[in-house]
């Protein structure tokens, strides 16, 4: 389970995150919505540990533990990845060799067969995102987190910039990494199989095409670092369409005062 | 008037000669001559002390011969192994060449000024000796020549002179390590190489240098590239030097020569590296590409890089990038010089550090500060070099992995 607490955040000076509370139970995954600018990167950021993103006040808690102030890669070996939405270049470093560190350097990882699935065998002797475009970007983050199998998994903007034929591929991706695929096959009860799920997942997206594949348990948007909440994606993604962020804000706003939120 | 009296004669006038640039070495506080060293047996060769078959190693030199065309190994001042196992290619002692065959006074000298400085003055006065190494036409090397320059005696001055011809339509690939014993701790290693590539032939040499921290080495070198020839030269300094100068000159001489210089250099403190490379490309289609790559860890470095495009229809490339890890200097001199219409010509250089960004990103993905910034430097130093043979390429990746402990 991953918990935030009252989170305040600064970037170079800037209080980019105000208050923030967030609690993603396990077999949860939760989509963020957001105009630009308004901060859903630097939430994942945070939560991940960069440390530019200064935490004034508030507590990161996940399975239990404090990670407020714990450096990125123990934060990964705890099981936090990423799909960034936009990594650097590394020269010289293969992407081959950067799919067997995110697997831990295990010895008799198939590279290969992990890569077939995100279609990306071509770009294995490639050095890390040198000259990716933005689509190839994203199915090279996807291979990593592949790799890595992380318990939360964040997306940030997993597909823009992705093409049709390939969107299908990143939905399906994401579908399987989060354990949300359905086995109608299997001697389990559907029902059962959903309870099963342990995988967390927190994706950030601007169209919600991502939906048309994984299963949301929640929507939440963050409006100038100020994070508000409703229980159904579908119903933000409408209201955002219909009436535009700073009126769906406020609605939503509103909704939450005579819920008795 | 033989023409080795005409050498010594201009030698002697430049013995006094300061070199264009890098530090002044005063030659005379070395010793010139060192007892004949016993030669050795292709099984006395395996059986050196550990401690000297893994230098060797380090400078790619293996003792086995397994995977290696022919041997060519000399320690102090003289030859101590020196043998081919493929028919088309010749390693000869350059002594045994300059006493037996008219055909090398085509060679020596011929492409480096024998009176250019002090230094190939002295390797032209006090020769200890040096090989030639020739493929003949058509023949191609299946494993590659290997040599070796080995410094034992202390306080020595080792003066080599090299000559490598490669014959029309052949193939050669040479791989050579300089490296000095644990009980050497000062000297000077001058060594003058001569390479000649002809018509449609394909060289590639690989140096890869071991010295002791108070050494000066002053390599002299010049290569020419007929029609159609490819000319590739990888250089690889890893360990630390008092001092290193050098900047070999390549001319390419027939249209659509090719040559191309990979360069892979760590400064240590105390340790100044002054390397370049010239290529002066002066027939259409010649291509020209430096590709140079360095870490300072403390130590100064100066990388030199200059194109000089003399024909039209000729593209020529020059990269330069800089690391600085642990203080040090790293000065890039880039200089490209177009002579007539149509050349083109571009360069690329860069000094910085390691992007925070980077480590990062690899933290994100399991490793931890140290792994992530091991793991940037390697790919920093890793240049993809077309057209190299798997067996040197694992050399160069062997060095690069074993300064990894240094630079960290
Ligand atoms: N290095 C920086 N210095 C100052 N401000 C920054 C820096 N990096 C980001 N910001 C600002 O912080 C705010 C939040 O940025 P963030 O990237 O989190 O937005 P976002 O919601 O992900 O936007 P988008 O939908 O465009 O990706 C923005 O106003 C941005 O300009
Ligand atoms: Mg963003």
């Amino acid at each position: 389970m991953l918990v935030i607490e009252d989170l305040q955040v600064e970037l170079a000076g800037k209080l980019i995150l105000k208050h923030i509370d967030m609690e993603i139970k396990p077999g949860e995954t939760h989509i963020l919505f957001g105009p630009n600018g308004s901060g859903k990167t630097s939430l994942l950021m945070t939560i991940m540990g960069y440390p530019q993103y200064k935490v004034v006040s508030g507590k990161i808690y996940f399975k239990g533990v404090d990670i407020t102030n714990m450096p990125i890669n123990e934060r990964a070996k705890m099981g936090i990845g990423m799909s960034f939405q936009r990594p650097p270049t590394i020269r010289g470093l293969k992407i081959r060799q950067l799919v067997k560190i995110c697997s831990g350097n295990g010895e008799n990882m198939d590279v290969e067969a992990l890569a077939r699935a995100v279609n990306f065998v071509d770009f294995l002797d490639r050095d890390v995102n040198d000259g990716l475009s933005g689509g190839e970007i994203k199915r090279s983050e996807l291979l990593q987190l592949m790799a890595q199998n992380p318990d939360l998994m964040m997306f940030d903007e997993p597909e823009s910039g992705v093409d049709l034929e390939n969107m299908e591929l990143v939905g399906k991706i994401i579908a399987h990494l989060l354990e949300q695929e359905i086995h109608p096959k299997s001697t389990k009860p559907i029902r059962l199989q959903k309870r099963e799920r342990r995988k967390m997942g927190l994706i950030i997206t601007h169209t919600g095409h991502i939906m048309n594949y994984i299963t949301a348990s929640k929507g939440q948007v963050l409006y100038d670092g100020v994070l508000s909440c409703v229980e159904n994606p579908r119903e933000i993604l409408k209201c955002i369409a219909n009436i535009g962020y700073e009126e769906c804000v406020r609605c939503i706003l509103e909704n939450n005062l005579r819920n008795g939120h | 008037m033989h023409i080795r009296e005409q050498f010594k004669e201009r030698a002697l006038k430049a013995v006094d000669k300061k070199a264009a640039i890098g530090e002044d070495i005063d030659l005379s506080q070395y010793d010139k001559e060192a007892p004949p060293p016993k030669p050795l047996t292709d099984e006395e060769l395996c059986a050196l002390p550990q401690i000297e078959r893994e230098l060797l190693a380090m400078a790619g030199i293996d003792v086995t011969e397994k995977e290696r065309g022919g041997t060519f190994f000399q320690k102090n001042v003289g030859v101590v192994h020196c043998d081919v196992k493929q028919e088309g290619i010749e390693v000869i002692p350059l002594k045994v060449a300059l006493e037996k065959y008219d055909w090398i006074w085509d060679y020596y000298w011929k492409l480096v000024p024998v009176d250019a400085d002090k230094y190939t003055a002295a390797a032209e006065l006090e020769l200890h000796d040096g090989y030639v190494i020739r493929a003949l036409p058509g023949s191609k090397t299946i494993y590659p020549i290997q040599a070796c320059m080995f410094m034992e005696k202390d306080n020595l001055q080792q003066n080599v002179h090299n000559i490598i011809i490669a014959e029309e339509d052949s193939e050669l690939h040479i791989i050579t390590g300089c490296a000095t014993a644990h009980t050497t701790k000062r000297g000077a290693h001058i060594g003058i190489s001569e390479f000649f590539v002809k018509k449609n032939a394909k060289l590639s040499f690989t140096m890869i240098h071991n010295w002791a921290e108070n050494m000066h080495v002053r390599p002299r070198s010049a290569a020419q590239v007929e029609e159609g020839g490819l000319f590739l030269n990888n250089y690889i300094c890893m360990k630390p030097v008092k001092s290193l100068q050098m900047y070999p000159t390549t001319h390419l001489v027939g249209p659509d020569a090719v040559a191309r210089f990979y360069t892979i250099l760590v400064g240590s403190p105390g340790s100044i590296y002054d390397v370049g490379g010239r290529i002066v490309l002066n027939y259409p289609g010649n291509r020209a590409e430096i590709v140079s790559r360095a870490i300072s860890n403390g130590g100064t470095i100066i990388a030199r890089g200059h194109l000089i495009g003399k024909s039209p229809d000729i593209k020529a490339h020059l990269e330069c990038r800089g690391l600085i890890l642990n203080g040090g200097i790293i000065h890039a001199i880039p200089e490209l010089e177009g002579h007539v219409d149509g050349v083109e010509m571009s360069h690329e250089a860069a000094v910085g550090k390691i992007a925070q960004e980077e480590i990062f990103y690899l933290m994100a993905r399991g490793l931890n500060e140290d792994e992530a910034t091991a793991t940037i430097v390697r790919g920093f130093l890793n240049v993809d070099i077309p057209g190299l043979p798997p067996q040197l390429k694992a050399e160069i990746d062997k060095a690069i992995e074993e300064s990894d402990k240094d630079v960290m």
